[in-house]
Order: C-alpha cells, then structure tokens, then sequence
C-alpha cells in the first residue's frame, strides 16, 4: 500500500506518504489563506521525499471537514480529482476525527475537538479515548462556543478553538492543526477493517443566500415625471 | 505530444457558474462538456457564489469523465493541462486551479493558469480558424462588459474600455425580474421581445456630449435599468397596462445599439477590420443582427463562435491553452493562484 493523504480543512495544508507499515514522509505548512497555492507543491515535495510516482499510489486519503468551505474544498477536489487522474480509490476521514486520534496520545478519557468556523463559531464534536482506541460521541457541529455545555468547555480541547476563546476553552491541548500522518493512520486503519469512507464535504451550514422575494422601487417620493 | 504534432490539451472552466471541461488537439475542437448550476441559483435571482462553487466541486470529475469519453481521450495521452485561474468569483476559480494541479501532478503534464477574457477571444479559434492579426473583441456577458483590441491573444491584447458599472447581462436580469421574466434574463428578454416593438427610447449610456469624450469605449448600463425599471412601475401605479413586450425589446435594442455602436467605432478607429463577439450576451439574436448589418456597412467582417461556445465553457481555456503549448509557452508554476481579479493584459499566469 502506498497512501497519500490530504487535509486543507484547518490551518494547516498537510499532505503525508504511508506505506502500509508507518508514515513515510510528511509536510505541512500553516497559512490559513492560501490553500490552493500551496496544496499541489506539498504533494510533489511529499512523494519525492518518499522517492514515489504518482502512478505508483494505490489510495488516496483526504479530510472531509467541517472546515472554512473554500479551503475544505481545495483539498476535496484535489484528492478526487487525483484519484480520477490515476484511477485509484479515494477515502474520505472526518477532520475532527484526526484531531481527536492526534490527542488520544495525549490523554485518556473524554475530550473535545474544537476547530476555527469562523464567524464566532466553532467546529466541535466530543470523543472518549480508552486504551488507546478512540470513539466519537457526538455528531459533528457548528455553534458558538459559548453555546457549548460547561462540561463539554471543560474536557481536554484539540484545535484551535481554545486559542481563539481562550476564556471559554479550559484545558487547552498543544494540538491545533490536522496532521496528514494521522490522517494516514486513521484511514488505513479504516480501510482495513472495512469502515465506509464516504468523501462528501461536511459543510454543516447552508450557503447564505436569501431567494429574490421584491424589487425596490426606482422611484422616488414625490415624482412626477417619467 | 502526439504524432500529428497537435498537443492535445484539456481545458478547466469554474469561474462563475459554469463546470466546463473542454478538450482540443492543436486548433481543433474534440469535447465541450458542460454541467451548469443555473437552475440552482434561478430562486436566487443571481449566481450565488457559495452555490456555484459546491456544485464545482461536485461536478467535477463527473465532467472531467464525460469529456474524455465523448471525446475518446485517455488523460494518459494529454500533453498539457489549461484552467481558468481568473478573473471570476474566488471560491468558483479555486476549485477548477485545484483540479487542474492534480491533474498536472498525477499525469506529469505541465499547467497552463490562463486568463479568462482571453479564452473568450481564443475560442474562435476552434470555431473559424486563426485569429486574424489585429482582432477588435467585444465581450459581453453576466460578469463583462469589454471591449478588447488583440493583436496576439496569447501576447497582447490591450483593454479599450469596460462597463464603469452593471455588465450588459447583469443589466438583462435585472430588468428580466422587474418584468417578472425568470433568471437567467438573457434568452427570455431575447425570446419575449421577437413580440414586441420598439416603441419606448431608453437611455443610451455613455454616447453623448462629454461622457462620450471621456469614455469612448466605455459603457454603463445601470442607468438603464433603472429607467426601465422606473418606467414600468409608474404606469403599474397609474393603472396602466405595461407590453412585456414592446418593453423588452426597447431594452434590448438600447443594449445592443450601444455595444455595437461602440464596437464599430473602435474597429473604425484602431483601423480593425475584424470584430469578435464573445460572452454569454452573444448568443443575443438582436446583437448578432446589429452587429452584422453595421459590420457590413463598416466593412468590418464580423465573427461570433456558435452559443455553446460564447457562454461560459471548458473548451475556450483548452483553445488557449493549445496555443500557449504551440508558442512554446513555459508553464504555470504549481503554486499558481485563483486571482479574482486578474487584468484582463495578464493572458497567463
């Protein structure tokens, strides 16, 4: 197996190499902006750091979100469009899913992953890690973070939700980003034991649109003319 | 490149609402796929740019599938790659740069990031042959309101003058709504007004006294639309019946008066005697009349691409793109960027 994995739904554009026995080159950089510039060089930097063709990949891997849309959907198109361009299968990893795997090594027991939605909003769901295994308790969403239950606000946080509401986070974690190495593991764990990847974006809001209901009137209070 | 000596190249189209993948070898049109959002954004009333780029991302590689098999291509035989990385909505542009980079980097062919109004005048190209050298453009459509003296479309091509407010389409939906006409406004205004006469004169933007002098090339049609749309609501409020009609056709003779007045003008001017029409609005039917009968008395030959060719498509970025392969172009680099705005005299990126 060789798996490259993708994830543009955080901060950070991180593409990672796994092998089937580990994580063989990894890269990212932070630049919350520019996700179209710098995905497609971080692949090339990827697979020749792992002294691999793109031919030779069996499976690509990428985060579906809930992330900011524009940059989710760079890493989206890129990883469908790859898996078209070299006809191989495209697996598709729930980002929050990653973020809570990169944090089941740093605590045992319940935590949260809260990542930047903007617009004052995070994206959140609720994890147990046991024995190393992690399981996600809640589906993923997208509110205020003051809205988050007191309980919820207080488990051990990933992303970088504690360092936009410092005061509303109580126990940060040091893991803001997805790691395309995580990812990796996650999927090729999934892949294995046959768990369904479907690679449709999780947006979890509607686009902001309004239908067209009137026109305002052209003309003016008191005239006369034509 | 294959044995003919032709790059066989495709081309990828997200800038507004369309998903176009097109596919050329050298100067010769082999597939225009299309999927279209329209519909999606009809209850909007305009192109919702959130709505467009989901729909991008989902219709990609439906539309990058249908392109090869209509046309018969293994993308294992492409010799370049061309996208459309401006001017247009950002998210839109993002998703068809991203596309094409994966394409770039899974195949091993080089990119081509290509200007968007530059690809409306290449088109033609596929459709009638070689552009002659200077070509008069005028561009007109949802998002555009140009017009462009080109000397080399893949060189030189130098902006003459601009809508300074609406584009001409933009101007289309706009009075289509304040007729209750459905979105896109374009070929129901065009279909309404085959009924209806001339009968009202709206405002010609931008044709007389000093705003000639100081934009020549220019137009505005956002006076316009307000005169129509003020012209029919006082005689909805005096009771009057209003022609939908007669309406829609004084509109859109204004409109299309002007685009071609102004375009025969810059012919007559710049010495051209070659207009290309290009844009969604080209597929209007009184424009292309206009435009033939005062290119005829101007002795300008007129050339306007078949509909599916004007509107918005993958095909025109595959032309382009050919032909920067042919000039032997060098490529895009792989961190080129979605530029929105991207000036019409910056043919490649």
């Amino acid at each position: 197996m060789l798996l490259l994995a993708l994830d543009t739904s955080t901060s950070a554009i991180t593409v990672a190499l796994h092998d089937g026995s580990g994580v063989r080159a990894e890269r990212a950089v932070t630049d919350a902006r520019r996700h179209t510039e710098h995905l497609a060089p971080l692949i090339e930097e990827v697979l020749a750091a792992g002294a691999v063709a793109p031919a030779e990949l069996t499976d690509i891997a990428v985060g579906t979100g809930p992330g900011p849309f524009t940059g989710l959907r760079v890493g989206l198109v890129t990883a469908r469009t790859l898996g078209f361009a070299l006809d191989r299968p495209i697996h598709g990893v729930p980002s929050l899913d990653v973020l809570a795997h990169q944090g089941s090594g740093l605590v045992t027991g319940d935590l949260l992953v809260a990542t930047d939605a903007r617009r004052k909003e995070v994206y959140w769901a609720v994890y147990a890690v046991r024995s190393g295994r992690v399981e996600r308790l809640s589906a993923p969403a997208v509110d205020r973070p003051g809205d988050l239950e007191d309980g919820v606000r207080a488990l051990p946080t990933l992303g970088r939700g504690p360092l936009l509401y410092p005061d509303l986070f109580l126990a940060p974690l040091p893991v803001h980003d997805v790691s395309a190495g995580a990812l990796a593991e996650v999927a090729v764990g999934r892949i294995r034991s046959g768990t369904p990847m479907p690679v449709d974006a999780l947006y979890l809001r509607r686009p902001d649109a309004v239908p067209s209901v009137s026109t305002k009137s052209t003309v003016p209070d008191g005239w006369r003319g034509a | 490149m294959s044995d003919s000596g032709q790059p066989l190249v495709l081309g990828i189209e997200t800038s507004c609402d369309e998903t176009g993948v097109g596919i050329v070898r050298g100067e010769t049109l082999l597939v225009d796929a299309i999927a279209s959002s329209v519909d999606e954004h009809a209850r909007f009333g305009g192109v919702v740019p959130e709505v467009a780029s989901r729909a991008h991302l989902e219709a990609m590689v439906p539309t990058l599938e249908r392109a090869c098999a209509e046309a018969g291509v293994r993308l294992a035989d492409l010799d370049a790659v061309a996208v459309t990385s401006g001017p247009g909505l950002a998210g839109a542009l993002m998703v068809g740069v991203a596309a094409a980079k994966a394409l770039s980097v899974g195949l091993g062919v080089p990119l081509y990031g290509v200007n968007h109004l530059a690809s409306h005048v290449a088109v033609d190209i596929v459709e009638h042959g070689p552009l002659p050298s200077p070509t008069m453009a005028l561009l007109v459509s949802g998002g555009h309101s140009s017009l462009l003296l080109v000397p080399d479309v893949t060189a030189d091509i130098q902006p003459l003058g601009a809508t300074i407010d609406d584009a001409a389409g933009e101007a289309f939906d706009k009075v289509a709504r304040v007729l209750g006409l459905p979105f896109p406004g374009g070929p129901h205004i065009d279909r309404v007004a085959r009924d209806g006469e001339v009968t009202i004169d709206f405002p010609r933007g931008l044709t007389t006294g000093r705003d000639l002098e100081r934009h020549r090339f220019d137009f505005s049609f956002s006076g316009l639309k307000t005169a129509v749309a003020r012209w029919v609501e006082l005689r909805q409020r005096a009771g009057e019946s209003v022609s939908v009609a007669d309406v829609a056709a004084s509109f859109q003779e204004a409109v299309v008066d002007v685009l071609t007045r102004k375009a025969v003008d810059a012919c007559r001017t710049h010495g051209v005697d070659h207009l290309q029409i290009g844009g969604g609005v080209a597929a209007n039917s009184r424009l292309r009349a206009m435009a033939q009968s005062r290119c005829e008395a101007a002795g300008v030959e007129l050339r306007v691409p078949r509909p599916g060719l004007c509107t918005d498509n993958g095909a025109m970025v595959a032309a382009l793109g050919a032909q920067m392969v042919m000039r032997g172009r060098t490529p895009s680099g792989l961190d080129l960027p979605a530029d929105s705005s991207m000036p019409v005299t910056e043919i490649q990126a």
